[in-house]
């Protein structure tokens, strides 16, 4: 019984060290006035990263805050476009961060983040081996590493060229509206000043002919 | 999911032969905890339909995993499975058709491969019919999506292929060089479509502003003459 209790710890013990791992990666749209959190269970110790972006909305800016199991506010930004925060769990327990939109009233905006916990999960099961990697095997870790980050260099340009284009369709349908828009409004201001006009010439003639007899 | 040989080692396999039953256990216990989608969770609302979305080249795979709690008032915690609880779940394209529209149970995994390019919709809600204990509360759901390379699964890959460690981690280099690619294509299609958003406002704003000259002198002609004519007719002029 001992020994099996023994077993048991070592392998939550390897477990652990094995660094529960996860990155989590959203876009989702946050309503005028809302406010959206999500929670993860950290543990101690582990390096996590949050890096968010607003990629449509109003003025692209949005309040963020990271709040650790305690309710102590790690990070804490108003109306910001974009920004990464790294930190290492110094608690176990439920992390939360929240996403708020509270300060417009009638732009939605569609947030994007990633929050990664750890570090990526091994390939193999039984990764956590005693001898070295091979030249070949280091190779493929560094190419990978380069990848990853290519990557990610592409979803933040992917990003970037999302708004771009959002505003562009923006500018490109308003420029439409308000063109036709300003020619209506220029007819309509024509004829009726000139239908005024009259208006008042007409008056003036009776009142005139009133007058002189 | 974790094997046999990797929660007890090799070398010490011999020795814990007699342990065999309590490390079965104990892998059986990691199996069982593991198996539980870990991930970010959020809260969720009886009626509230969340949505996510993703942007994402063609013939990507994405593969989604859900796990939803519902909160008990009398023990004021988060039952770990509920029965009965189902999630339905809306995949749109981004032409607005519907790709996958289904309802699974209180624990679920969804996946769907987009044949075309660009923003895909994610919607989640709960089916709710059921629920007296639902009222007021919300539903905790615990969330993961995995988008192309990542959603391989490359232990099944290993044992289907029989790779090597080494050929194992040049397919996934392989894969995630796939992935740059496809993203590159999809990059150059959207870039195409914004520059011929701005050439087509470069148009529009050439156009508009043409045409609202010559109304505005159009009109201004037309008022004078009329306020002649008229003035005329009044003998005022």
């Amino acid at each position: 019984m001992h020994g099996s209790l023994r077993v048991l710890l070592q392998v939550l013990w390897a477990q652990l060290l094995c660094g529960w791992v996860l990155g989590s990666e959203l876009t989702f749209e946050l309503p005028d006035n809302a406010k959206q959190c999500f929670y993860e269970d950290i543990i101690m110790g582990t390096k996590c990263t949050l890096e968010f972006q607003v990629v449509t909305g109003g003025h692209y800016d949005v309040d963020c805050r990271l709040e650790d199991p305690d309710g102590t506010t790690l990070y804490k930004e108003m109306k910001k476009q974009y920004d990464s925060f790294t930190f290492t769990a110094a608690k176990n327990g439920t992390y939360k961060f929240c996403f708020s939109n509270e300060f417009s009233t009638f732009t939605h905006k569609t947030v994007y983040f990633d929050f990664q916990v750890g570090d990526d999960p091994p390939l193999f099961p039984n990764e956590n081996r005693v001898t070295a990697l091979t030249q070949m095997e280091s190779a493929c870790v560094s190419i990978h590493e380069a990848l990853k980050s290519v990557i990610d260099y592409q979803t933040h340009f992917r990003l970037r060229e999302a708004q771009g284009r959002s505003r562009a369709e923006d500018l490109n349908t308003r420029v439409a509206f308000w063109s036709i828009g300003e020619a209506i409004i220029l007819l309509v201001v024509s004829i009726s000043q000139v239908v005024l006009l009259r208006s008042f010439f007409s008056d003036k003639k009776t009142t005139t002919t009133r007058v002189g007899s | 999911m974790l094997s046999l040989s990797s929660v007890c080692p090799g070398r010490k396999m011999a020795s814990l032969r007699i342990r065999m039953q309590p490390c079965l256990f104990s892998v059986l216990l990691l199996n069982v905890l593991c198996s539980f989608v870990s991930a970010l969770y959020f809260h969720i609302g009886e009626t509230e339909k969340k949505c996510f979305i993703e942007e994402i080249p063609d013939e990507t795979m994405i593969i989604g995993n859900y796990r939803t709690q519902l909160y008990d008032k009398q023990r004021e915690e988060y039952l770990p499975a509920t029965q009965g609880l189902g999630m339905f779940v809306e995949v749109k394209d981004p032409d607005d058709k519907v790709i996958l529209s289904r309802q699974y149970g209180s624990e679920g995994r969804f996946t769907f491969t987009s044949h075309t390019p660009g923003e895909h919709q994610i919607c989640l809600h709960s089916n709710s019919s059921k629920f007296s204990l639902f009222a007021g509360g919300m539903l905790r759901v615990h969330l993961d999506i995995q988008v192309g390379e990542h959603a391989n699964n490359y232990a099944e890959i290993a044992a289907k292929d029989k790779l090597t460690e080494l050929q194992l981690r040049v397919r996934q280099l392989v894969e995630q060089v796939d992935q740059i690619q496809k993203e590159q294509n999809y990059q150059r299609y959207r870039e195409e479509r914004f520059r011929q958003t701005s050439e087509s406002t470069n148009q529009r704003v050439l156009w508009w502003s043409i045409v609202q000259t010559l109304i505005l002198v159009a009109i201004g002609i037309w008022q004078m003459r009329h306020l002649k004519s008229f003035f005329e007719a009044k003998k005022l002029v």
